[in-house]
């Protein structure tokens, strides 16, 4: 039987497959009420050859799609320094801005991105920096000076210097869909495709260290789970088991996957050790146990199980083997994922009969709704805490939106065409944080 | 000699000689009638044979007859079977569906895959285990109607591959299903 089915390498810097129809692009549906006026500069370009991208439209774009930020039109600005002494602060309290962001960008096949920090009202420089790297990476330094920016502005790191694993599928009316792993900057540009399918890919997830993904393919015509490294584009089936493989979940240590396995009767989660490949049953029960999730620590994991009837959340401890209930708001609430922070839960939640992102603060068990869209599923955490990434439904497709933790902001992210569904946000591209 | 032993000897030798005569015929009489006989019974032998390859031609022909209503009751029947939401249930009517399904795999060698499906609501691994329990819900329910468990195999694609794409129930219901093939 011809499976339809090719493994797309991914080398840094390479792309080989810029899918356009799965392209996403962000709209921003809901801002803060007063986002703060900030003047990006266009970089001056001080390097070799032509400058590959516009690194302050990048920054500006990030910043802007925090919601937190109205950056200034080019059009209205009055001049364009890059550098302090062109600097005339003037200039951009006439236009209201309330800080200046200018910079240069230097080198040639290896480039340096420098940037300086200004307040426009007390007229002081507030901060500075310099990112260096690969010019293919240039986009991703770019979103380094965003990250710094932010974070200077508000106290919270940004994560724009992310990426973002999803799996796009186009349903072909003759047959069987076409499915595609995916992997994008995390404002959706760049993507390329790690795997391409006719038969399902789901679960797709992170290693700690952000160098491997893993995920369930159907491609032997049952479920298996795979592991495929994002430099040397090396695949691995890690299971072949009989029955459900399903919900891989490096552990924070990356020593071990926690999964989901049917073979001993019912769905149950299991541990495996990824050096020696045993396996070790966590749960041993008639009920379904599903979607383990890893607590910071790594010293406990969350998961769904119907134990008690309906969907809920439960924890358990790997050192005692103890499992807690965690939820106990609303009828069904599956698919949980931790904020780094070990405090936030983010997952679905029913209520209204709908199916909503809900978060949970595992201190105060205070639980906030806080999507108004129904049919809400595969919800992910951003590296910082900050933003949930989730998929809904938009008709007969599946699309992304985001919302702030708070509440406070949304934007969308629609591909041209086709469904996007399984969003898995990255850990942090470098291991500065 | 005198001639009355003289006719006495021709008389005596006479009668030996047609003595002789008749039991050369008899046997010859024996031989065509064991001939006629063995013929016979050849005959008779030729005509049961004809007879019981009319017979198992008539058994084959009854055989396929019954395979071909067999095949054609689990046509019938459909191959796709529907649950409730949220439920792994065998409806009345996926049992009677099965049935035939059933009446079909104890009169062949087929295998068969059983794929379980849901709908879209909820989230996609929980609903992935949801599909197995509605695959694995026929599988019992035809091995425990004597179909070998080896000719088996139940796998879940959760709420993946819908046969209906939007939402709402008219959507989902098309969703909720196992898929005999």
């Amino acid at each position: 039987m011809l499976r339809m089915l090719k493994v797309v390498l991914c080398v840094l810097g390479l792309s080989l497959s810029t899918w356009a129809s799965a392209q996403l692009s962000i709209e921003i549906t809901q801002g803060v009420d007063n986002p703060t006026p900030v003047a990006i500069v266009p970089f001056a370009w001080r390097g070799v050859g032509a400058p590959s991208e516009d690194v302050a439209r990048i920054v500006d774009n990030d910043l802007a799609h925090s919601g937190q930020f109205a950056p200034v039109n080019r059009r209205d600005m009055l001049s364009f320094p890059s550098r302090a002494s062109e600097l005339y602060f003037r200039d951009w309290r006439a236009i209201s801005a309330e800080y200046i962001v200018i910079g240069e960008v230097r080198g040639g096949a290896r480039i340096e991105v420098e940037y300086q920090l200004f307040d426009a009202i007390r007229q002081v420089k507030i901060a500075s920096g310099v990112v260096s790297g690969v010019a293919s990476e240039t986009r991703m330094l770019g979103h380094q000076v965003a990250d710094q920016i932010y974070e200077q502005l508000t106290g919270i790191p940004g994560a724009f210097a992310t990426r973002l694993l999803y799996v796009s599928v186009n349903r072909n009316p003759n047959g069987k869909d076409f499915y595609r792993l995916t992997l994008a900057d995390s404002d959706g540009r760049r993507p390329i495709v790690l795997l391409e399918s006719r038969d399902p890919i789901l679960s797709p997830a992170w290693s700690p260290d952000g160098s491997e993904v893993a995920y369930v393919s159907y491609e032997t015509s049952r479920p298996a789970i795979y592991r495929q490294n994002l430099m040397t584009g090396n695949r691995e089936q890690l299971t072949n088991f009989t029955g459900l493989n399903s919900s891989p979940a490096w552990s924070p240590d990356g020593s071990a996957m926690a999964m989901v396995l049917s073979k001993d009767g019912n769905p149950d989660l299991y541990l495996m050790d990824l050096a020696t490949r045993e396996l070790t049953r966590l749960t041993q029960h008639y009920a379904i146990d599903t979607e383990p999730t890893w607590m910071p620590d790594g010293r406990s994991l969350l998961f769904t199980s119907d134990r008690g009837g309906k969907p809920q959340i439960y924890r358990y401890e790997l050192q005692t083997g103890r499992i807690n209930r965690v939820t106990f708001e609303g009828a069904y609430n599956a698919r949980a994922r931790v904020a780094q922070d070990g405090r936030n839960v983010a997952m679905i939640h029913q209520s209204g009969g709908q199916y909503h992102i809900a978060v949970q603060d595992l201190v105060t068990d205070r639980v906030t709704v806080l999507t108004t869209t129904d049919l809400d599923e595969s919800p992910t955490i951003a590296p910082n805490g900050s933003m949930v990434l989730y998929a809904t439904k938009d008709g007969e497709r599946s699309i992304l939106r985001a919302v702030a933790v708070d509440g406070g902001v949304r934007f969308s992210l629609p591909a041209r065409e086709g469904s996007v569904q399984e969003p898995a946000w990255s850990p942090y591209v470098n291991a500065q944080r | 000699m005198t001639v009355f032993a003289r006719i006495g000897r021709a008389a005596l030798v006479g009668a030996f000689v047609t003595v002789l005569a008749a039991c050369g015929g008899s046997v010859k009489e024996d031989e065509a009638a064991a001939a006629e006989a063995a013929a016979q019974q050849q005959a008779a032998q030729e005509a049961a044979r004809a007879e019981a390859a009319r017979q198992q031609a008539a058994r084959a022909r009854e055989e396929a007859a019954a395979q071909a209503a067999l095949a054609d009751a689990a046509t019938a029947a459909g191959t796709v079977f529907y649950f409730d939401f949220d439920s792994s249930e065998l409806s009345r009517e996926a049992r009677a569906a099965i049935d035939a399904h059933i009446a079909l795999m104890l009169s062949n060698r087929a295998s068969a895959r059983l794929e379980g499906h849901t709908d879209e609501r909820g989230s996609r691994a929980y609903n992935q285990a949801l599909g197995e329990r509605r695959a694995n819900a026929v599988r019992d329910y035809m091995v425990a109607n004597g179909v070998p468990a080896y000719r088996l195999e139940s796998i879940s694609y959760g709420e993946e591959n819908p046969v209906a794409y939007g939402s709402g129930e008219s959507n989902w219901q098309q969703n909720r299903r196992v898929e005999l093939k």
